[in-house]
């Protein structure tokens, strides 16, 4: 008869936290910045097809980096919710915060409970009225939820990212600063020098009622 | 947050697995009534009808609903977009009608936000029938719903047309259809006076005449309402997508047909 191994659930928690971030570290990170008009939401990405950006809900976005099969199965998750709750309610009772306590949750207890923890991490984005009303929720592989103001980032290199775009972020910049902003910043943490093709949507803040829409390459360039 | 589904190869239908966790939710909408029963006397909306133009389609619906001989609400809306390049109209009982509206539109924009494209318009109208086929027990019961549907492919700009019959059997036209109690009275008329190359202002002119014509003929059809400001809705879907014909647009039109019509 064999016994397990006892291992202290501190090295347990730091191996699973180790092995997640090594996961999450092999992608490219993906920055949202609001600005004057809605929310920039954009990432190198070199597929046309397979899409880290998605609209979930009327003023809502899911961003995902890490392992496409994972975050591919929260973000059907999260659209089912959300439509469900819009159906059975009302439009206006679908909520980014409610959305993204469900995912802190998902991912904490796969991180805790799971064989593996997924390798992967999400931003929760929703458009206000106003930007000050805007709201970016950031949900890391172990279910850590953080809620940022303005600007925010995930992936491997999220944390530097969010240095540099707080240095050139301002309140009330234009779409194009935005963008120039964003991209300026991936490319200054990235360690190739090339770009293999942007991936980028808004949430636009005048939409009657769907608010998300893809950029194209053009507008992007 | 995955309850509801086995492995994704299982749900063989990305709009389907809406209803699904519906149904776990016991969300569904179900009007099971006891065999036999028919007393149940629900409001009905009555006329509603679309024709084809040269790149798009027109859609119209009067705003009465009926309750037998009583007129149970006035300002009823018939012509829906059902997602932002078709629309669908509804005669029959009303309420189911409207339900399966809504739950016609989130599946259709499931499917789009699941699957990153929408559906073909071949597809929306399929899924459309299949709706309208589940409701046979009740059609049974005199609770039916009798849809229109049109929509444009977004690759080629071309404008399609469905009509429904009650057991969920779905038939493309190719000028124009008519559904409801005054159905068959704005058919009529359209038959007289529809030409597929009408502009959008003549289209918008012969819709809302072919509404009066059938409320003219038909009590279940409520005309334009000049004293309260009830005017027929009437929709557009063209290649730049769904759009309202705005209701002082609709209102000269009405004028124009009471004034000849009448």
């Amino acid at each position: 008869m064999s016994f397990p191994f006892y291992v202290p659930p501190e090295q347990l928690m730091k191996d699973r936290a180790e092995f997640a971030r090594k996961g999450i570290s092999r992608g490219k990170s993906m920055v949202a910045i609001t600005y004057d008009e809605g929310i920039l939401l954009l990432g190198e990405n070199p597929s046309r097809t397979l899409q880290k950006i998605s609209e979930v809900y009327d003023r809502i976005a899911f961003v995902a980096v890490g392992k496409q099969n994972e975050f591919e199965q929260l973000r059907v998750g999260g659209i089912r919710r959300a439509d469900i709750t819009g159906y059975a309610y009302s439009r206006a009772d679908v909520t980014a915060r409610s959305l993204a306590t469900a995912y802190a949750q998902t991912l904490g207890h796969i991180f805790t409970q799971e064989v593996k923890p997924y390798e992967v991490e999400l931003m929760v984005v929703e458009v206000g009225q106003v930007q000050g009303d805007d709201t970016i929720f950031r949900i890391t592989y172990d279910g850590t939820l953080y809620d940022d103001r303005e600007f925010s980032a995930i992936g491997g290199s999220a944390e530097p990212l969010i240095a540099h775009i707080g240095q050139g972020y301002a309140p009330g910049m234009t779409l194009q600063a935005a963008i120039a902003l964003a991209k300026e910043s991936c490319l200054a943490v990235a360690d190739d020098n090339g770009t293999s093709g942007w991936e980028a949507a808004i949430l636009d803040r005048a939409a009657r009622r769907r608010a998300f829409r893809r950029l194209g390459a053009a507008e992007v360039e | 947050m995955t309850e509801g589904d086995g492995l994704p190869l299982a749900r063989v239908t990305p709009a389907e697995s809406f209803t699904a966790v519906l149904q776990a939710h016991g969300l569904t909408p179900r009007w099971d009534g006891t065999a036999g029963t028919s007393a149940l006397q629900a409001p009905d909306g009555t006329t509603v009808l679309a024709f084809r133009l040269a790149d798009s389609v027109i859609m119209a619906g009067d705003r009465r609903a009926t309750s037998g001989h009583l007129i149970a609400h006035r300002r009823v809306q018939k012509v829906y977009p059902a997602d932002a390049y078709s629309a669908v109209a509804i005669s029959g009982t009303a309420g189911i009608a409207l339900e399966l509206v809504r739950l016609f539109q989130t599946e259709l924009e499931h499917y789009e936000k699941i699957e990153g494209h929408r559906l073909s318009v071949a597809g929306k109208a399929n899924h459309l029938a299949t709706m309208i086929r589940k409701q046979l027990p009740l059609a049974f019961q005199g609770l039916g719903v009798i849809p229109l549907f049109c929509g444009v492919e977004e690759a080629t700009g071309a404008g399609h047309l469905y009509s429904f019959d009650i057991v969920g059997g779905s038939y493309e036209e190719i000028d124009y259809a008519a559904t409801g109690s005054g159905g068959r009275d704005a058919r009529l008329y359209l038959r007289t006076a529809y030409r597929p190359d009408m502009d959008t202002d003549e289209a918008v002119d012969l819709a809302v005449a072919a509404l009066v014509a059938a409320a003219e003929e038909d009590t279940a059809t409520g005309g334009p309402d000049m004293m309260r400001e009830i005017y027929p809705n009437v929709a557009l879907v063209d290649a730049a997508g769904y759009r309202e014909i705005d209701e002082t647009r609709v209102a000269e039109a009405a004028r124009h047909a009471l004034g000849s019509g009448s």
